[in-house]
């Protein structure tokens, strides 16, 4: 299990430190490149935790449609792709007390509910037909809300973005 | 592995992402720190999914990735409209919701 | 005297489909509702034939279980149970517990759905005249059916949440219609008033109907099978001296908090009167005669717990009588210095539910019940005579001294209602009012709550005189003001141009039939109601006690506790329903069929459950009858004779008598303010408890946090206001100041908090998501 933990160490150093330069980078283009290495890491860390098909499903709707998205979006919005000074707010500061709070909180809770609990090593991965049979069974109620939600978003993201 | 190194990976992702969304000012960098805390949750029911032998969190995940992705559409649709009124998505000056 | 019938215990129960189906009762008017909001403007009607025709069904449907209810009792053996007619359906499912929907049809609530269901109807019919050409005509109607909606879900409720529901769709419509006419600022404040006072009482139902849930669940389920939500598991359980006495105790407080402030009890009284700032119509349904009358339903219908929880035969005074008794003398007071015939009758209703609630605490439940069914009629008919007044004779005033007087010569239908209805409220025989308030009194006494039965009397007397004064100043002497046919731009006729005045030109006139007619059936009513529970003509008349009041006796649970999902819950026969009135219950007659009778609501039954505590009726006295009577016949001549002296003749000793004499002007000027409550609520809760903690937040924003972060003065003195603003402004809700700060301050006082800086809102959300998680894991550590 030691190879395992290795590469979780590694994948979350390279997490956070990317998650942090999203947050603080003065470049919109660089920050939505650090993103994808969070996404990316993301996955990684999916596949650590047994779940193949969420993490290939990761890869394929954040790192390939989202993040080409974003892109879109920053270029349609933004004349300049350099660096510019007013990213952050003038009251930025107010987010490191309120989120430093948080993680504070949510650190305490968790270490003193879960401790030293091991997570299960000989269990296998869990099969993209064990998902489909949950979510064409039981979650299928959820499954057709979502479905119209994202027929919603198509329908709302045409009629907001179109010029007329 | 200890369920902990994933929880608290995830709340480290969840507070950054919070920071992201009070600090920045663009908001399409708001939206990409929203995807941090999305990301940060789905963690989290992969972790508790695997601890528990159970498949849901595998499904919930999935939904959130349908879910952040409509987000993410509307989401920029709606800043390419207030771009195109306005020449401008700083939010702070969007400040229209003033009583 | 029980031999015979012990050996046909068990006979089958009848029933029938009206009483199957009695949950249609409020879904009619809710449909109804639903028809009006969306298709009432392009009716002819504009919608509010759908109103009246709905109100019509249910009142067919709620009599029809009434006539099939009676035909069950009939039907059944001298003691046997009623059972209640249950039907339960899950209505969801939340981690692992089920919350149902159903109905819950015994004796009691029959009587409140008919009650309701004909005053409703009546009403809507008056208001098809009164709101007509009204600009929000459909809205009116649409509000009033789903009020009744509300109303008549509470009482067929199956269990609490469902009650909850009922009582929280009539919290809101009350707003709705208090705050009809909302162009004027006086209407929308009283509304908020209203709605903030009966919130503050709500929560008291919340963790009542909590408390209660989680103390009883696990023996209803293994007993009944039943949810710790269930009216019949509650009541049961409350009587199996299973519950430890705190549990059950804060539970019946929890819950009757929520009664005070629904029904009006002192000290949340005060939204009351300013609620009369509504349409006549809502203040003849609302606030007489059916929502202030949830309160009191809600401890008849989980009297059990009630009765455990307060200890209701164990001692000379408990809580519901004690605030019960003091309602019922200081809204009676209070009643003497008003000068708006609306305020009177408001401060009167008061008045009358103190004495329900004083006649619930002392265990004298069918005179209280009878007395929510007498009084519905004769308040309805108060209340929309006082319309019809303001309607057609002092151009939409209500003010007794200013447009008022002689108006008998006017109006000789409206006279004639209002006489009856005036006569039934004093409780004169033999009107409806004698033969249940009399009852109250005089049960009251017999209980053992001696303090009590002399302070209904004084209500008794107060009630008398304080009507007497209305009756004076309305309808003798001389015409004054609008009646007189003066002009009215005076006294700002705010909802003349809202409300379609076209006959405000004519003077004084009687109003036409779609007013009176309600008037006069309701009239009737006042004067005949009496008679369902006449218990001064012996045994055969009390028709109410044998059909409504619960039968206290030990069912063997295992006779119904397969679990099945329409199972009658055991009702209960108090011994008074059979024995010769007068007789002490019947403790030696306990050893009948293996059931021993009366140990309900005394001890622990040993086997088997009990649904309605032993309760005691007072031997009826034609001795103490007439002392109340004559009590009140004095109270009317003194009161009629200081009024002549006073508004008619001018005698120069009452005139200004209260401003010359120091202590008698004390008095009235303590009256006139209410006894300060309002100032209390405003001046005390809000400024002596919130100012401190708002400068307190205030000093820290200012010295020390503007401290360490330097830069940041300006948006850490916006963090201080919006502290100081909002808790300022919760606890003015808290508090239920109401009506001077809610309206003052929303807009101002918000908008600093506004500021419309999205990140701002993000920054407090989180931080208090973190703080809201640091006290969890605090409190469970």
């Amino acid at each position: 299990m030691v190879a395992q933990n290795i590469a979780f160490g590694i994948i979350a150093v390279i997490m956070v430190v990317g998650a942090l330069r999203v947050v603080t980078v003065n470049n919109v283009v660089h920050a939505a490149l650090w993103l994808v290495l969070v996404l990316a890491g993301a996955a990684a860390q999916y596949i650590l935790l047994a779940a193949e098909f969420v993490a290939v499903t990761q890869v394929l709707v954040y790192i390939g449609a989202v993040m080409v998205l974003f892109l879109f979006g920053t270029m349609l919005t933004r004349a300049q792709l350099g660096k510019e000074k007013q990213l952050n707010n003038p009251t930025w500061y107010f987010g490191i007390p309120a989120s430093l709070l948080l993680l504070g909180v949510m650190i305490l809770a968790l270490t003193s509910s879960f401790g030293d609990e091991k997570l299960p090593t000989d269990s296998e991965l869990v099969s993209t037909q064990a998902i489909s049979d949950q979510i064409f069974g039981p979650y299928l109620l959820p499954f057709w809300a979502l479905s119209f939600v994202l027929l919603a978003a198509i329908i709302g993201a045409i009629v907001l973005a179109r010029k007329d | 592995m200890l369920v902990n190194q994933f929880l608290i990976l995830a709340a480290v992702l969840f507070c950054i992402g919070v920071y992201g969304v009070i600090a920045r000012r663009n908001a399409v960098m708001v939206l990409m720190s929203i995807e941090l805390i999305l990301n940060s949750v789905n963690i989290n029911f992969l972790a508790f999914a695997l601890r528990n032998g159970s498949v849901d969190g595998h499904v919930f995940a999935l939904y959130i990735i349908a879910v952040a992705a409509a987000e993410v559409g509307v989401g920029l649709a709606l800043v390419l409209l207030v771009y195109r009124n306005r020449k401008s998505i700083a939010l702070d000056e969007l400040s229209e919701m003033k009583g | 005297m029980f031999a015979e019938a012990s050996t046909v215990a068990h006979e089958a129960l009848s029933s029938g489909w009206f009483l199957e189906h009695a949950f249609l009762i409020p879904v009619i008017p809710a449909v109804a509702f639903a028809l009006i909001i969306f298709f009432g403007k392009k009716l002819p009607m504009k919608g509010s034939e759908l109103g009246v025709l709905s109100m019509v069904a249910s009142l067919v449907f709620s009599v029809g279980a009434a006539l099939q209810w009676i035909n069950r009792v009939n039907g059944a053996t001298e003691e046997q149970y009623i059972d209640p007619v249950i039907r339960s359906w899950t209505w969801w499912n939340s981690g692992g517990f089920e919350f149902g929907i159903g109905q819950h049809i015994d004796g009691l609530s029959l009587t409140i759905l008919v009650v309701v269901a004909f005053i409703s109807s009546l009403v809507q019919i008056y208001s098809l005249e009164y709101l007509r050409g009204d600009r929000r005509y459909t809205h009116f109607f649409a509000s009033l059916t789903l009020f009744s909606a509300g109303m008549l879900n509470m009482v067929v409720a199956e269990n609490m949440i469902q009650l909850i529901l009922g009582w929280e769709i009539m919290g809101l419509c009350s707003f709705m219609l208090i705050g009809h006419w909302w162009e004027e600022g006086a209407n929308s404040r009283a509304a908020l008033k209203a709605f903030f006072t009966t919130r503050t009482g709500d929560i008291g139902l919340l963790v009542g109907t909590s408390v209660l849930f989680f103390s009883a669940n696990s023996w209803t389920q293994e007993h009944l099978g039943v949810s710790g939500f269930s009216i019949r598991g509650l009541s049961a359980w409350a009587l199996s001296g299973n519950p430890g006495h705190a549990a059950i105790t804060v539970g019946a407080v929890a819950l009757f908090i929520a009664c005070i402030g629904k029904s009006g009890q002192f000290p949340l009284h005060t939204w009351l009167p300013d609620a009369m700032a509504g349409p006549t119509p809502v203040s003849s349904l609302l606030h007489s005669s059916t929502m202030v009358v949830a309160g009191v339903f809600l401890v008849a219908r989980l009297y059990p717990v009630f009765f455990e929880g307060m200890n209701i035969f164990g001692s000379g005074v408990n809580l519901i009588t004690l605030i019960g008794g003091i309602t019922i003398v200081i809204a009676a007071a209070l009643a003497f210095v008003q000068t708006d015939i609306k305020k009177v009758l408001a401060y009167s209703t008061v008045s009358q539910l103190g004495y329900m609630m004083m006649g619930l605490g002392a265990g004298a439940w069918m005179p209280a019940v009878f007395h929510i069914f007498t009084h519905a009629f004769f308040k309805a008919c108060l209340f929309l005579a006082a319309g019809s007044i303001s309607h057609s004779a002092s151009h939409h005033s209500f003010e007794m001294k200013k447009d008022m007087g002689g108006l008998r010569k006017f109006m000789p239908i409206t006279f004639t209602t209002w006489i009856i209805s005036t006569l039934a409220l004093c409780g004169v025989f033999p009107f409806a009012g004698f033969f249940s308030k009399d009852e109250i009194i005089d049960n009251v006494g017999h209980n053992g709550y001696q303090v009590f039965m002399v302070v209904g009397l004084v209500g008794a007397f107060m009630t008398a005189a304080y009507m007497t004064r209305a009756t004076y100043l309305t309808f003798f002497g001389e015409p004054r003001g609008a009646s007189a046919g003066e002009s009215h731009d005076d006294h700002g006729d705010a909802h003349g141009e809202v409300h379609g005045d076209a006959h405000a030109s004519h003077g004084p006139h009687e109003s036409n039939l779609l007013i009176t007619v309600p008037l006069m059936i309701l009239a009737t009513l006042a004067l005949g109601a009496g008679l369902f529970n006449a218990t001064p003509f012996g045994e055969s008349w009390e028709r109410m006690t044998k059909w409504v009041e619960p039968r206290s006796v030990v069912v063997e649970d295992m006779d119904h506790a397969a679990v099945g999902e329409t199972r009658g819950v055991p009702a209960a026969i108090a011994a008074g329903a059979e024995a010769p009135v007068g007789e002490e219950p019947h403790a030696a007659e306990g050893e009948h069929g293996g059931h021993a009778k009366s140990v309900c609501g005394t001890s622990t039954p040993e086997k088997g459950i009990c649904n309605a505590p032993q309760l005691q009726h007072a031997p009826f006295k034609w001795s103490k009858a007439a002392m109340s009577v004559i009590i009140v016949l004095v109270g009317m001549l003194i009161s009629w004779l200081i009024s002549v002296q006073m508004y008619t003749k001018k005698s120069g000793f009452f005139v200004g008598l209260t401003s010359r004499n120091k202590l008698l002007a004390l008095g009235y000027r303590f009256l006139v303010n209410k006894y300060y409550l309002d100032h209390l609520y405003e001046k005390v809760f809000v400024h002596g408890i919130a100012h401190p903690i708002a400068k307190a937040a205030y000093w820290v924003n200012q010295n020390i946090l503007d401290g360490i972060v330097n830069g940041a003065g300006l948006v850490a003195r916006r963090v201080a206001g919006w502290v100081y603003r909002n808790v300022d402004q919760r606890v003015v809700d808290g508090a239920v100041n109401g009506s001077g700060a809610v309206a003052r301050g929303t807009g101002n006082v918000l908008r600093p908090v506004q500021s419309g800086k999205v990140s701002q809102y993000g920054a407090l959300l989180f931080a208090a998501a973190a703080v809201a998680g640091l006290v969890l894991i605090i409190v469970n550590t």
